[in-house]
Formats: structure tokens, C-alpha cells, sequence
């Protein structure tokens, strides 16, 4: 039997106090000091735990409170109120929402997948991966694989072309040449960040995580080339004027830029490290164009399209743009119709904020993904974008301990990882490769819609 | 004096007054009296609601969740006006926003605890049909004729029966009053007080409660005849014996909430006698596994309903399934199985505790499953034949009605009877000791927080206030019976597809 794949996380405390969603007003004025005060009967000790932080300046008690309401209602002057912390609701954007940024830096703190009581409270459903849900097999289903412990679940994905078949001479001995391929324990490779006040202790820290958790990271190569020692771990970025200038020999993986000149750059690769895994990276664009130039990649023995989506998950430069999930249907389809989807991998990224974005680019026929802004908020981030117009970073990023870094990232990976093989477990699927494009196993908002209410509601006039 | 045992009784369906446990009730607004106040309790007189009661020619805090709001108290004959020494200040409670979330929303919560604690709809202008989710039954509306159509129809007579075995195959024959049963909520996800009052109020009205998969405590025994033992994939105390006790059985073969998991009861919930009924090891997480490793076909399944139907050869069998895309062809192969109830659960269902990404993302909502179903039966031929029952996301009246004319027969709750007895929907439950509030707990100190026969009284009212509301609904509707409203598409409007925003308020009828 193989090395079972494990995650090895282990709780690590915040830096910081946590943002909470919502805050304790407590008024002393007024208080008539009953002998049996509300806040002594705490049953989380709120009351009795809180201090003072001078890192924030402020007090720690929202960081304890779960918001039982018992306080406020066992004050007899109504003295003690709850609000909705107005810090907390404008953390983020429409993607990186404060529920998403939170959730995150709860599985970055204790490795954990989250789990709560009582049922769903949010919206019926959205935008983007927020319209899809993810099928499951009850009784009746020949297809459901027979899952006996999770721990026969497998997330790993290979990076490389595949051959349309396998020739074997008569004897049954193989003759075809089986391409060169990377082998990763899971569907998600670091992507670059799009932004992020970033310095070597984070770029440390990204490495060494990509290297425990034996995947890969993608990095410009001026930042790839100080960390020789790690190159099997990392995707050097390199730009089509540097081809045949520097090095690539140790990497075992290189992407190149979408441009005039790549097709040449690729074609040289190619030919000069046969075993060397090249990858484009393209805009995620819904263009003919766009299809056109990734078949030309595939005829000249591209392993991988990386399409890249905008930092919110949408085609990049337009109003209004696709989202990625769509995108990823589309040039699926396009290849499926060609003939063409199994030759190469497609890795999509931008907008993977969440563990379930990444089975849902996979059931919409991506191979794996990229990460990128949800590895910030492992450190802690808080997507204010501050650093992008050059003001300081509200928690400092650039100057975590990279150890600290790298088990963070650890943890919001392993969580991730934990909530795939709960999900694969729920539709009966023992192979993350088996995810790719696998729509019949994936509801989308438009289709039942359609099947039910559309035909219900539709009124003739309207 | 005598000592009356009501842990043996079922109770009388009769609406009597049950106020908050904890210190004053949360409400929409608060009324703030200043020091200023002379107690002339002058207010207490002006106030139609009672939130300015006296004790003693003093004015003790006022009960604010009554208010009727700011409109009302600044009207020109009511308190804040009238008070002579101008202490009154009426606004809306900061706090209330920080309540619930986009299904539950504060109002919704709020309205709950008013029906729960008066049996009456509240006279103020909190939302009581629908939450904030945007989509499925927060979307759907009555469209209610202008005049009833049946104007003489005696509202207390229109029928809300539900038949629960409609295959007249000789087993049991139980109509049930409500068209709603509790759902199963396991012996240590909630505690036995928490059991039994859901249990004695829905058998007050006469219907059934299921026990989940945590086993049969002898608690329940009084309450065989209003009972639905669950076998689930755990098999946590099933034994021959258990399912002999009952009337109907009931497979789980999915939850909504998680669906294509197993239960999760994280240890320290698992007390002593938790562990003793389930027959494992205190204070050791329980996962119980998915799927039922013995079925793996339809005929595997009929297997399984065949044992059940042989161990009891009169109950009734209910199949719980969750909402994956083919999940008419589960319905209708469950049917095929000699299924006496198919059970819908849907993504949004309660759970005691569920990994986050498996309530949000997994199958379907039941909104979309219940048309899909109930069409599929229709075109088999074989719905009048099934019992449809929908849950996963029934928090009103409204709901109810709506699950009902969508296609299902009846429906499940489990949440709402929770919200009931003062659950503030914090999703702590699985944690630790569990509930703050002594309803989802199995801490000995926590599970004191609450009194059975207040538990039993506060579900008692919130179904008596449903029923009002569903006879109302049928009345405006001009249906004499719960049975004509099933499939009954054409009363509803969807907002997403229709010009019109009728609106269905039926508050005027019922305060």
C-alpha cells in the first residue's frame, strides 16, 4: 500500500486579535450592582477572561463572546447590548467577503475544517460558485465508489501530458513512450499574489509550506532563482526574452506568459529539456481568439493552459466579465469537442477563496487550481489593499516569522484538503481526477431553475 | 398538594401563556424609562400591549418585546407623549441586529418567540412568514384572492389531516391532525428535556416525533404510541425491541444538512448516559458512517425494509433521503421498496453539528425537490399511493404552506421547535458543553436551564398559532381541506417570474 498523504497541522495562534462579527456594548452608568451580576454567570467566561491588549489597544472581550445573548437579556437596566462590529463588516470585498476572510484565519489558527450546530444561514444562493451545488449519492446510484475510510480517498492530480492510447507490440510488452509528468498530492498549487506586503520571510515561508505539503509554487523567476535548493517545489515565471538566456535545467516545471513569442519559447523549450513541464499562462478570457491560441499550445505540446481569471474570480479587463466557473465550462467543452481535453491540463486560478471553490473548478472541468489571496489571509491579511497603494499593512505581513508562515499556510491547506475528501466522500468519488469536468455530478442554479420553477412561475406576458 | 407526574402525560393542546426564560425577552425595540420617573404609572394604563406593567405602585423593567414600536409610541395619546415627567424613550434595540442570520433573521426569531410564548401572532411589524435568503420560500408568495371565496367557511373547520399511510396495505392507518411531525433529533445532540417537550407537544396535537439516531432513552417509553424510531447508519440503540415499541419506523438514509455524511456528535457531549443508550464510550466522538454499507441497490434497500416490516408487522415505514439530482428516481424506487413515507430532506436542514462546507454546498435545496418529486410521482402513477413529506429549511406557518402546495404532503421541523424554547441560532451547539441556552446540551447544569413542562407549552402554542395560520391560508384561500392545497402551484407567485408582489399578510386576522 502507498504513503497515505497527511496534512500535518497544529494549532498556531494569531498575531493579532481576531476581527469578530460582533462586538459587547456593556454601559456602566446606570448599573444598580446586583449582588448575582449577569456577567459572573458567563458560561464562557467572557467576562472573567478579558484583558486588555495593547497590541490593539483595545479589549479582548469580543474575542470570547459566542454570542449566547444571555447577558443582554439577564441585565435587569438593559445595560449590556450586542452590535454587529462595524470593523468586521467592512473587512474585504464582494468575494472576500468577512465571513470568508474569518472562516479562513479560523483554519489557518487550528488546521480544523470548520464545523458548527445548527443548519446553513446564508443566502439560498449567488453569484459564481455560490450557484452550484454539489451532488451526493444516497442509495441507488451504480456509480458511487465503494468508500470504505476516507483515508482511501485520493486528491492527487499529475501534471503532464497524457497519450491518446497505449500501443504494445505483440508480446504485450509497451512500446509507446509515456510522457514525463509531475505527480502533487493535491489539486492546489500557489499562485502568484496579486499583491500583499511581501518580503523573503513570506516567500520563505510560501516555500517551505509548497514543500511540505509537496506541491508546487509559482514565482517570477528573479524570486525563484534564490531558492535553488527548492527548485522541484517551484514553477519559475519566466518571461519570453529570458528563454535560452538563463537556466532552467533544475526546475522541474516553468510557465511562460501568454505573448507574440511564446509559441517559439515553448517549441524551444521543448525541444532542449524534453522532461521540463512548460505551462502558459493566459488571461481567462472568453474570447475565439483566445481558444484559438490554446489549441495552437496543444498542438506544440503545452502541459498545462493556466487560465487566469481576475482577483475577484471574473474574465479579466471587462465589465462584467464571465466568472471563472463559466470559463472553465467553456474552454472544457471547447477541448471536449476537439477531441483534445485529455492531452493537456488546464489549472485555473483567481478568485479561489474558499475549500468548496476548488471541487467546483474541478466538477466544472479544471484540473487543479491555483491559490493566491486565501494564502495572505492564512498570514493573517485582511484584503484592505493597502498595500497596493503603498500604506503600511495593518499586521505587518512582511514581518512574520517564517515558520510561524509556513505552519499557517499548512493549516488553511490541510483544512481545505479535509473538506475536498468530505465532499468527494458526500458523491461517492475516490479520485480527484475523476473530478475534472464532471458535470453530471454538480447542480447548477440556471438547470433547476428551469426544471422546476421556471415552469411553475413563468407568466405568459411577462 | 399532590404530585402530578407530567413526565407520563400527554398534555392538552391549549395555548397558555409561556414567558422568556431569561430575563426580559428580546424584542424589535426597547422602551427605555429615565430616572426621571415618578412612578405615576400613568403608562400603564396608556399602553394597549402591557409592556408598562406595576408591582407595587412601582414600575418593574418593562417588557419591551410588546412594544408595538416607535409609530405607535409616539402617537399622540400613547406614552411617550403622555408621561408627564418625559422619561419615556422608544427606539429601536441595537442588539437585535447581531441576532440570527439571513434565514433566520431577527424578525423571524422574534416573531417565533412571540407565538411561542402566546399561541398569537405578533401585533407589531416584525416579518413572521419569510427570511432574508433571496431565494426559494423567502421568494415565493400567496396570492390570496380579494374576497374569500368561501365566505361562510368556518375557518376551525377546515381540515389539516394528513394521512401517513396511504397505501392501505393493512398496516396502521393514522392520520395525523397537523400536517407537521417533529424531526429526529438525537438523544445527545439535544437533551431529554428538550426530547420530551418537542415529543408531549406534538403528541398533545397528535402527531409524531422522531428520535433520531441516538437510541430510545426509557424516558419515552410513556410516549410509544407519538413516536418514530429512527434507524440510521450508526444503528446507535437499535434493537428488535425499540422497533417493536412504535407505530412507524424510520431509515435514515441522509441528512440534509449533511448530506453523504454521517452524524457527528463531538465528545464531550457524550455524557454517561448518553453513551449508555447509544451503547458506546463516554466522552468519544461519534461519527456514524455513510452510507448504510449493507445497501447499495434498490433491492438492497427493499431488503431493508423488509426486515423492518417482518420485526413490525404493522408499522409504517418513512425513507429519509437528502437531495441529490436523481433524487426522484430515489423517491419513486422507495416507493417500489413498499415505502410508506418518503421523506425529503433538504441542503438547508438543522444539524446539532456538520462541517460548514458540507450545509452549504451539498444537494439541493428542497424547494427544488419537492416540485421535482411530486411530478415525477404524479407522471409514475403512483403519487396518491406515498406519503411526501418535506423538510430541510421549515421555519413558518408560510413555509409550510408553501412546501404543501409545492407538491409535499406534510412536512418535518426540528429548528423551529428549538427556536421555540429560545434558541438564538449562535451555531455553537456542537461544541464543548453545547448550548448557552440548555436546549441542544447534555451538560448537567446546562440542561437545568429549562423546565419540560415550559419546554412542552412554548411548542405546544407554536403549533396552535401554525395551525390558526394555516386554516387562515386556506380560508383566504377558499379550500376546505390541507389535501387540496398539495401540488397547488397555481396560489403561489414566484417574485423572481412575476410582475405582481402580492402581498399575503394575514396578521389583521390573527392577532
Amino acid at each position: 500500500m502507498p504513503k497515505k498523504y497527511h496534512i500535518d497541522v497544529q494549532p498556531i495562534a494569531n498575531r493579532f486579535p481576531v476581527i469578530g462579527r460582533s462586538g459587547i456594548v456593556d454601559w456602566g452608568e446606570g448599573c444598580l450592582k446586583c449582588a448575582k451580576c449577569v456577567k459572573t454567570e458567563c458560561i464562557y467566561g467572557v467576562y472573567k477572561n478579558r484583558s486588555f491588549s495593547t497590541s490593539i489597544m483595545a479589549d479582548t472581550i469580543d474575542e470570547f463572546c459566542k454570542s449566547c445573548f444571555r447577558c443582554v437579556q439577564g441585565c435587569p437596566k438593559r445595560l449590556i447590548h450586542k452590535t454587529i462590529n462595524p470593523e468586521w463588516e467592512t473587512l474585504g470585498d464582494e468575494l472576500y467577503t468577512p465571513e470568508i476572510i474569518s472562516i479562513n484565519w479560523e483554519q489557518a489558527a487550528t488546521g480544523k475544517i470548520p464545523v458548527s450546530g445548527a443548519g446553513y444561514g446564508g443566502k439560498f444562493s449567488g453569484a459564481g460558485f455560490d450557484s452550484m451545488w454539489t451532488d451526493m449519492s444516497e442509495i441507488v446510484r451504480p456509480t458511487r465508489d465503494g468508500i470504505h475510510g476516507r483515508e482511501y480517498i485520493s486528491t492527487v492530480v499529475d501534471l503532464g501530458r497524457r497519450l491518446p492510447r497505449l500501443e504494445f507490440d505483440n508480446n504485450g510488452k509497451l512500446l509507446s513512450k509515456l510522457p514525463h509528468s509531475i505527480r502533487i498530492p493535491i489539486p492546489i498549487v500557489f499562485d502568484i499574489f496579486p499583491f500583499g506586503d511581501l518580503s523573503p520571510r513570506v516567500w520563505s515561508a510560501v516555500v517551505a509550506a509548497a514543500v511540505r505539503l509537496g506541491t508546487l509554487v509559482i514565482m517570477p523567476y528573479e524570486n525563484a532563482k534564490r531558492y535553488p535548493d527548492f527548485a522541484a517545489q517551484i514553477v519559475a515565471l519566466l518571461s519570453n526574452d529570458l528563454i535560452g538566456k538563463v537556466d532552467v535545467s533544475h526546475f522541474r516545471m516553468v510557465e511562460l506568459p501568454d505573448d507574440r513569442n511564446t509559441l517559439e519559447s515553448l517549441v524551444f523549450l521543448k525541444r532542449q529539456f524534453p522532461e521540463l513541464i512548460v505551462s502558459v499562462r493566459m488571461e481567462a478570457k472568453s474570447s475565439p481568439d483566445n481558444f484559438r491560441r490554446v489549441l495552437e499550445y496543444n498542438s506544440s505540446q503545452v502541459d498545462v493552459i493556466h487560465y487566469v481569471a481576475n482577483e475577484n474570480g471574473h474574465e479579466p479587463g471587462i465589465q462584467n466579465g464571465l466568472h471563472l466557473k463559466d470559463l472553465i465550462r467553456e474552454i472544457n467543452s471547447g477541448l471536449l469537442k476537439e477531441g483534445l481535453r485529455d492531452q493537456v491540463n488546464l489549472l485555473a486560478s483567481g478568485g479561489i477563496a474558499m475549500a468548496e471553490h476548488v471541487i467546483k473548478s474541478l466538477l466544472c472541468g479544471a484540473n487543479l487550481v491555483g491559490v493566491d489571496i486565501s494564502l495572505l489571509i492564512a498570514l493573517e491579511c485582511r484584503v484592505c489593499r493597502n498595500c497596493r497603494d503603498g500604506l503600511p499593512c495593518p499586521v505587518s505581513i512582511s514581518k512574520i516569522n517564517p515558520k510561524w508562515g509556513t505552519q499557517r499556510i499548512v493549516n488553511l491547506v490541510g483544512a481545505w484538503h479535509n473538506q475536498l475528501l468530505e465532499m468527494m466522500g458526500a458523491m461517492g468519488i475516490r479520485e480527484a481526477r475523476r473530478l475534472r469536468g464532471e458535470q453530471g455530478r454538480v447542480m447548477f442554479r440556471e438547470d433547476l431553475e428551469n426544471d422546476t420553477f421556471a415552469q411553475l412561475f413563468t407568466e405568459p406576458n411577462f | 398538594m399532590y404530585y402530578r407526574n407530567i413526565w407520563n402525560e400527554v398534555p392538552e393542546p391549549k395555548v397558555e401563556h409561556a414567558p422568556s426564560r431569561f430575563g426580559r425577552a428580546l424584542g424589535k425595540y426597547t422602551v427605555r424609562v429615565l430616572d426621571a420617573c415618578t412612578d405615576c404609572l400613568k403608562c400603564v394604563a396608556i399602553c394597549p400591549q402591557g409592556v408598562f406593567q406595576s408591582k407595587g405602585n412601582r414600575l418593574p423593567p418593562t417588557l419591551d418585546h410588546l412594544c408595538l414600536g416607535v409609530e405607535c409610541a409616539k402617537k399622540p395619546n400613547r406614552c411617550v407623549k403622555n408621561c408627564p415627567v418625559n422619561a419615556i424613550r422608544v427606539g429601536l434595540n441595537p442588539s437585535s441586529k447581531a441576532l440570527g442570520d439571513h434565514r433566520w433573521t431577527p424578525d423571524l426569531l422574534m416573531s417565533a418567540w412571540h407565538m411561542a410564548e402566546t399561541g398569537k401572532l405578533p401585533p407589531n411589524d416584525l416579518e413572521y412568514r419569510v427570511g432574508e435568503s433571496e431565494g426559494g420560500f423567502d421568494k415565493l408568495r400567496f396570492r390570496f384572492p380579494k374576497q374569500p371565496p368561501i365566505p361562510d367557511l368556518d375557518r376551525s373547520q377546515i381540515d389539516t389531516c394528513v394521512s401517513l399511510n396511504k397505501k392501505k396495505d393493512g398496516r396502521f392507518d393514522i392520520m395525523i391532525p397537523i400536517p407537521i411531525y417533529g424531526g429526529g433529533m438525537s438523544f445527545g445532540s439535544i437533551s431529554q428535556i428538550t426530547m420530551l417537550s418537542r415529543i408531549r407537544a406534538f403528541a398533545a396535537w397528535g402527531s409524531y416525533t422522531s428520535t433520531g439516531e441516538g437510541g430510545y432513552p426509557e424516558a419515552l417509553y410513556p410516549f410509544d404510541d407519538h413516536i418514530i424510531t429512527q434507524v440510521a447508519t450508526g444503528l446507535f440503540g437499535v434493537k428488535e425491541e425499540t422497533i417493536k415499541r412504535v407505530k412507524i419506523i424510520e431509515f435514515k438514509y441522509a441528512q440534509g444538512a449533511k448530506p453523504g455524511l454521517g452524524g457527528h456528535l463531538l465528545g464531550p457531549k457524550v455524557t454517561e448516559a448518553v453513551a449508555r443508550i447509544r451503547e458506546t464510550v463516554p466522552g468519544t466522538s461519534l461519527f456514524s458512517p455513510f452510507p448504510f454499507h449493507s445497501v447499495y441497490s434498490i433491492e438492497d434497500h427493499k431488503k431493508h425494509l423488509d426486515w423492518i416490516k417482518t420485526v413490525n408487522p404493522k408499522g409504517l415505514v418513512s425513507v429519509k433521503v437528502s437531495t441529490p439530482s436523481d433524487v426522484d428516481m430515489v423517491a419513486v424506487g422507495s416507493y417500489f421498496a413498499g415505502a410508506h413515507i418518503i421523506h425529503l430532506d433538504g441542503s438547508y436542514g438543522g444539524t446539532g453539528a456538520a462541517p460548514d462546507v458540507a450545509k452549504k454546498n451539498i444537494a439541493m435545496p428542497i424547494e427544488y425537490a419537492i416540485p421535482k418529486v411530486h411530478s415525477f410521482l404524479v407522471n409514475e402513477g403512483v403519487r396518491d399511493e406515498l406519503t411526501l413529506i418535506a423538510s430541510g429549511g421549515i421555519r413558518s406557518a408560510f413555509d409550510v404552506a408553501k412546501a404543501i402546495a409545492l407538491g409535499a404532503d406534510g412536512v418535518v421541523t426540528g429548528t423551529s421547535e428549538l427556536v421555540a424554547l429560545e434558541c438564538v441560532r449562535c451555531h455553537n451547539c456542537e461544541s464543548g458543553r453545547g448550548c448557552a441556552r440548555g436546549i441542544a446540551t447534555t451538560d448537567p447544569e446546562l440542561v437545568g436551564l429549562m423546565d419540560l413542562q415550559w419546554g412542552t407549552q412554548r411548542i405546544i402554542n407554536t403549533l396552535s398559532c401554525w395551525k390558526d395560520q394555516l386554516q387562515e391560508i386556506l380560508f383566504r384561500l377558499g379550500l376546505r381541506s390541507i389535501r387540496e392545497l398539495v401540488g397547488n402551484t397555481e396560489v403561489l407567485a414566484h417574485l423572481d417570474y412575476s410582475g405582481a408582489r402580492p402581498d399575503d399578510d394575514i396578521r389583521s386576522s390573527l392577532v
